[in-house]
Parts: C-alpha cells; sequence; structure tokens
C-alpha cells in the first residue's frame, strides 16, 4: 500500500477496534439488517435437487437479501463506519455491479454522496446493475486502463482514495485488500453463517456435513464459513471460477492455480505470470473476475481447513438452469459455480447434508443468459 | 563509497554547486524495447539520479501517464531480468546512480535471495517500492543492505509527525517527499503548506530530500528549490520521451 493510505489505514482501523463490536453500533447495523436488509434471510430445503443428487439440499438465501446478494450485508455495515468515522463520500469499487449496487443503496440511506469504479467491460456486460446505482443516486465510473474489469476497478478506487484519504472511506466489497479490509469484510458477512448455523440446527435438525459457497475474493463465502470453522464435523468447500480452463487467463481460481504473491495490498494466492505481473482473467460471472483472493481463504486452504475446487463455465451454467427449472429459484452465474460444486460433493457423498451460500441472484445475468442458456 | 552513498553524494554535489538536483525518471523499455539503452543515456546526462521504473500490471500510486508507459513497456515485453540484463551490458563507470522503481510482487517474483547481488552487479544503487509500507519493510531492506543497496523510503503531507520522524530515521539515499495526496502526474500548485511541510522532512531527515509527484515547470522547481535537495521529474519526462522531444532541452528547461 502508498506510504499515503497508511494513515488512514491505521484510522480505519482504530475506528474497526472502537465501533465495529460496540454495543451501539451492532445495535444500529442490526437494526438496519433487520428493518431495511430484510434479514435474517431464509434457509430454504431444496426437494427436487435433494432427489436428483440423492442428497439433503439447504439453500442460505441471501439472494432474498435487499439489492438481491449478499453484498448489502458490507456495505451497509461499511458505511455506517464511514459515517461514525466522519467520512464525506463513499467510494466503491465493482465487480458484478452488486456491490456497487448495495453501496450506492447504503449510501442513499444514509445521506452520503458515493462513486462507484467499474470495469469498462463489466459495465457493459452487466448493464441493468448500472442503471440501479444511477438511480439511487451514485456516480458510477467506467474504467478503462488494466484488465477493464473488477482489478481495474479496484486499482482506481485506491488511485482515488490516495487523493483524499482524509475525507473518503473507501468501502471495499470483499475479504481483500489491505489490513483491516479482509477481516472488516469477514466480521460484517459472518451473519450469513451465524444465521444459517442456528436455521440448520432449528430446520434441518443438525449441522450440515459440508457447507459450500462460491469463491472470487470471497466475502459470501467467508462470511458463510467463518461461523462453522470450529466445528470439526462440518466439512466446508469453496468454488472457483473455472472458466474456460486451467491454462493461465482462462479462469480465475487462484487459490487452485495461483502463487503466493502481493496484490493490492494483501500477500495471498493469485495468477501471475512468471515475472510476478499480475495476469487476467475470464470468467463467465463478473463477479469473480479477479486475479487474487482473501488472504484468509489462502490461509485456510494452506491449513487444510476449506477445501477449494473450481466449476467451469458451462458446468456453472448447466447448474444455473437446473436450480431455476426444478426450484423456482435464479441464482446468479457466481452463485451457480457453488451449486455446481454441492452437486459434484453429492456425486461423490451420497445422502450428504448440503448447504449452499445462495449469494445472489440471477436477473442481472440476463444478458448474458439469453446469449448461453437461452439459445442453446 | 558504498552504492547507497553515492546517490546521496550526487544529490550533494548538484547542491554544492548551488542547483537542485535532478532525478529523472524513465519505464523502462518504454516506448520500445530497442530505445532503452538510449533513452537511459539522455536522461542520464541530464540529471544528477536516474529512476528506471519496472513496469507492472497493477500501478496503483501512478497516474494515467505512468500507467500507460508501464502497459505499453509490459506489451513490448519488458521484465526485471531484462532490465538487470541491459543495465549490466551498458558501460561504466556511471555519471548517475541508477534507482530502480518497482512494485513489491515483480520483486518478490524474482526472489529476494538474488534480487540485492543481481541488481548491485547490473550497477543498481538503490530500490522504490511505491506499494511497500514501511512497516512490512524489513526483509527487503536487509537484504539489499548486504550490497549497501538503498532503500529510499517515501513521506507524503498526510505523514504524522511522529511518524515521519520514525520513517526518516531508517532513509536511505535519500527521502522521498511526495508532493500531495494523489497519484504521480497530476500537475501540483505548491501551496506555501507544502513547502512547510518539506521544512519540516528537511529537519528530520539524515539525508538528502527530494520532491516528487506532479513537477513539471521551472517555476515548480524555482519554488521547492530552496526547501529541498533534489526534484524528482517523472510524468512530464515519460511525456517528453512519447512525443519523441529532445530530452536533455526539456531538463535543461527546469533549472
Amino acid at each position: 500500500m502508498p506510504e499515503t493510505l497508511v494513515p488512514a489505514l491505521d484510522r480505519l482501523q482504530a475506528g474497526v477496534n472502537r465501533y465495529l463490536h460496540s454495543e451501539d453500533f451492532q445495535a444500529e447495523f442490526h437494526h438496519e439488517l433487520k428493518t431495511w436488509v430484510g434479514r435474517p434471510t431464509a434457509l430454504s430445503f431444496a426437494p427436487t435437487l435433494s432427489k436428483r443428487w440423492g442428497a439433503e439440499v439447504w439453500l442460505k438465501r441471501e439472494d432474498l437479501a435487499h439489492t438481491g446478494a449478499h453484498k448489502i450485508n458490507n456495505a451497509v455495515g461499511q458505511t455506517l463506519l464511514a459515517k461514525h468515522l466522519g467520512a464525506k463520500r463513499i467510494i466503491a469499487e465493482t465487480g458484478a455491479g452488486q456491490h456497487g449496487v448495495a453501496s450506492a443503496a447504503a449510501a442513499a440511506r444514509l445521506g452520503l454522496p458515493c462513486v462507484v469504479y467499474m470495469g469498462a467491460v463489466d459495465v457493459e456486460r452487466q448493464a441493468p446493475n448500472v442503471g440501479r446505482m444511477q438511480l439511487m443516486g451514485a456516480t458510477v465510473v467506467p474504467v478503462t486502463a488494466g484488465d477493464r474489469t473488477l482489478r481495474a476497478a479496484i486499482d482506481e478506487a485506491l488511485r482515488d482514495w490516495v487523493s483524499d484519504p482524509d475525507g473518503t472511506y473507501y468501502v471495499l466489497g470483499s475479504a481483500v485488500g489491505p489490513h483491516p479490509y479482509p477481516y472488516l469484510v469477514r466480521e460484517l458477512q459472518a451473519v450469513i453463517g451465524r444465521e444459517a448455523r442456528a436455521q440448520m440446527l432449528a430446520l434441518a435438525g443438525g449441522l450440515p456435513d459440508v457447507a459450500v459457497a462460491c469463491v472470487g475474493g470471497g466475502s459470501n463465502a467467508i462470511g458463510l464459513f467463518h461461523p462453522f470453522l470450529r466445528d470439526a464435523g462440518v466439512q466446508l468447500l469453496g468454488v472457483e471460477a473455472g472458466g474456460r480452463g486451467p491454462g493461465l487467463g482462462d479462469n480465475a481460481a487462484s487459490l487452485t492455480f495461483g502463487t503466493p504473491g502481493v496484490l493490492q495490498g494483501s500477500y495471498t494466492l493469485i495468477l501471475q505470470d512468471a515475472f510476478g505481473q499480475v495476469r487476467e482473467t475470464h470468467s463467465v460471472s463478473a463477479g469473480l473476475d479477479y486475479s487474487g483472493v482473501g488472504p484468509e481463504h489462502a490461509f485456510l486452504r494452506e491449513c487444510g481447513r476449506v477445501n477449494y475446487e473450481s466449476a467451469t463455465d458451462e458446468e456453472a451454467l448447466d447448474a444455473l438452469g437446473e436450480c431455476s427449472r426444478f426450484e423456482g429459484i435464479l441464482p446468479a452465474i457466481e452463485t451457480a459455480h457453488a451449486i455446481f460444486g454441492a452437486r459434484r460433493y453429492a456425486g461423490s457423498h451420497p445422502g450428504s447434508r448440503i448447504l449452499i451460500g445462495c449469494s445472489g441472484r440471477g436477473d442481472k445475468d440476463l444478458s448474458i443468459l439469453q446469449r448461453t442458456l437461452l439459445k442453446a | 563509497m558504498r552504492p547507497c552513498d553515492s546517490i546521496s553524494a550526487a544529490i550533494k554535489a548538484a547542491a554544492a554547486q548551488g542547483r537542485p538536483a535532478l532525478v529523472g525518471f524513465l519505464t523502462a523499455g518504454f516506448p520500445t524495447r530497442r530505445q532503452f539503452g538510449e533513452n537511459l543515456a539522455a536522461v542520464a546526462a541530464a540529471c544528477d539520479v536516474v529512476e528506471i521504473g519496472v513496469p507492472f500490471s497493477d500501478p496503483m500510486a501512478d497516474g494515467s501517464t505512468i500507467q500507460r508507459a508501464s502497459f505499453i513497456a509490459l506489451a513490448e515485453g519488458v521484465t526485471l531480468p531484462w532490465i538487470l540484463q541491459e543495465l549490466d551490458a551498458l558501460p561504466r563507470p556511471r555519471t548517475a546512480p541508477i534507482l530502480l522503481m518497482s512494485y513489491l510482487n515483480p520483486l518478490l517474483s524474482f526472489g529476494l535471495d538474488k534480487l540485492p547481488r543481481d541488481a548491485a552487479k547490473a550497477g543498481v544503487a538503490g530500490f522504490i517500492v511505491p506499494d511497500l509500507p514501511y512497516e512490512e519493510s524489513d526483509e527487503i531492506r536487509l537484504a539489499l543492505g548486504r550490497e549497501g543497496l538503498a532503500l529510499v523510503q517515501m513521506v507524503t503531507p498526510v505523514t504524522p509527525v511522529s511518524r515521519l520522524a520514525m520513517l526518516c530515521k531508517s532513509a536511505q539515499g535519500f527521502v522521498y517527499a511526495v508532493t500531495m495526496t494523489g497519484t504521480t502526474g497530476r500537475s501540483a500548485e505548491v501551496p506555501d503548506e507544502v513547502l512547510d511541510y518539506m521544512d519540516r522532512v528537511k529537519r528530520c531527515s539524515p539525508v538528502p530530500v527530494c520532491a516528487g509527484f506532479g513537477i513539471r515547470s521551472r517555476a515548480q522547481v524555482a519554488r521547492f528549490a530552496p526547501h529541498v535537495d533534489g526534484v524528482v521529474i517523472g510524468s512530464a519526462l515519460v511525456e517528453t520521451l512519447e512525443r519523441g522531444e529532445d530530452v536533455r532541452a526539456f531538463l535543461g528547461s527546469l533549472r
């Protein structure tokens, strides 16, 4: 991280220490989650998927949260924190547009101006979300530098923040970036796993054998996994974007194919060439299209607590079709990677109880689906 | 003389002649690999210290000019091993000490075990790593120190006074005093507060102080000159190279 941002990161750390776990902040945060975001989100039993896969399948329905994905949990938490820290404006990056929409919504709700940086490629492939952000008063800045996707958007947001480290609060949308972001995002997203754990005990009568989530930067996955880390009987499975295949540049599976390095303030696994240049990625899902991954996932992989696999574009789209057709739930393409991973797990573990993090809804993906699944 | 001391000495020698030292920046292999040696020679002839940019895929501290130069150099196939190989092949002794400006990841990828030796062999006097916070810098500082290479520290207008003292204490070569909050290249007005901040850095620093980011004109150089030992000319120099204009004439016009 540039020296200019060190004092801002120190202030953020002090703010996290002072507010995040304070009674007042938590009360305010949970009030917003309950009355505005619509939490707790449902846990749905998936009867047809269960029958088809020979398993017991449960979906944690983050797609039902306000703005359509888990991203709102973090956005509202960080925007509240920004207000406590006296920020005059917030900025955010976005890939699929879900974090941008969530940040725009939180900023509108809490009365702060909001600028969202979005790769030019993503502006095009997630056009409906651009309109949603604008309607909620945010300024969307297309980023034409670098890979023109999520990584370039983060670089550009960091450049904005460097220019005004005192007045601006950067609402980082995934469990990536410099400390304390990966920690902060995890703490705000852990509500997913806490609810899911309690709901499994109440509705399914016990903990799952495995909890499955998709991993791009890894915020919904760390939010789902974290409250289960001490449950030794619960396997955890992260599913990355396998894209077109295993070649460098053909996927976004940093945990599967990456090597250690430093990207955007984290020492983690990244997709890079032999000279430490971070490589462009490919995934059908804009939200997973990132060359790095949250450092805590790299750690959880290293220590063996979480298994990580990947699902290709084609596999994810197939799972998306199956979930839509048989459960009446159109998941985001990101989420569909987790659904495919769960199906593969069911294939090798018949009869198991599977919890899937249904991280977002797929309405935003219609233009891609029209060119792929609906065309076939 | 150790390489890191050659940097301070070159800056002090300029000051002794009553002029601010010029630290000239160019991105290696921009606009083409073929022109690297020629451009480097032109910059070295007109500057007291040369800063060579190692291109990186995510230049988050840089503005549009150096980003563009960086992406073009990468497309040209420029790598850190290539840069060191080119430098090693150039004649010595050098008139101006050479610093490499690189983001952290290409250095980690090269390997901190062999980087200091290979860099020293190529005649590099030190490194500037713009995304490396002081708190994380021990490993690379110690590694470079074994070959007498400098790790140049940046300070900024928002660096608190207590932190400024800590950063200056371990400074080597020179202290790189960033003129503004923001990325490289944006033309900066020079308000009095910035000069006060340069004075504070000067008082703290045991090594020379050079101001950098957004310095493009003779007027800016003249305003900084009484308060610092030198100035870094980056984006404006890269743009001169980009337009194919005379580097010596441009640098000569600044002081």
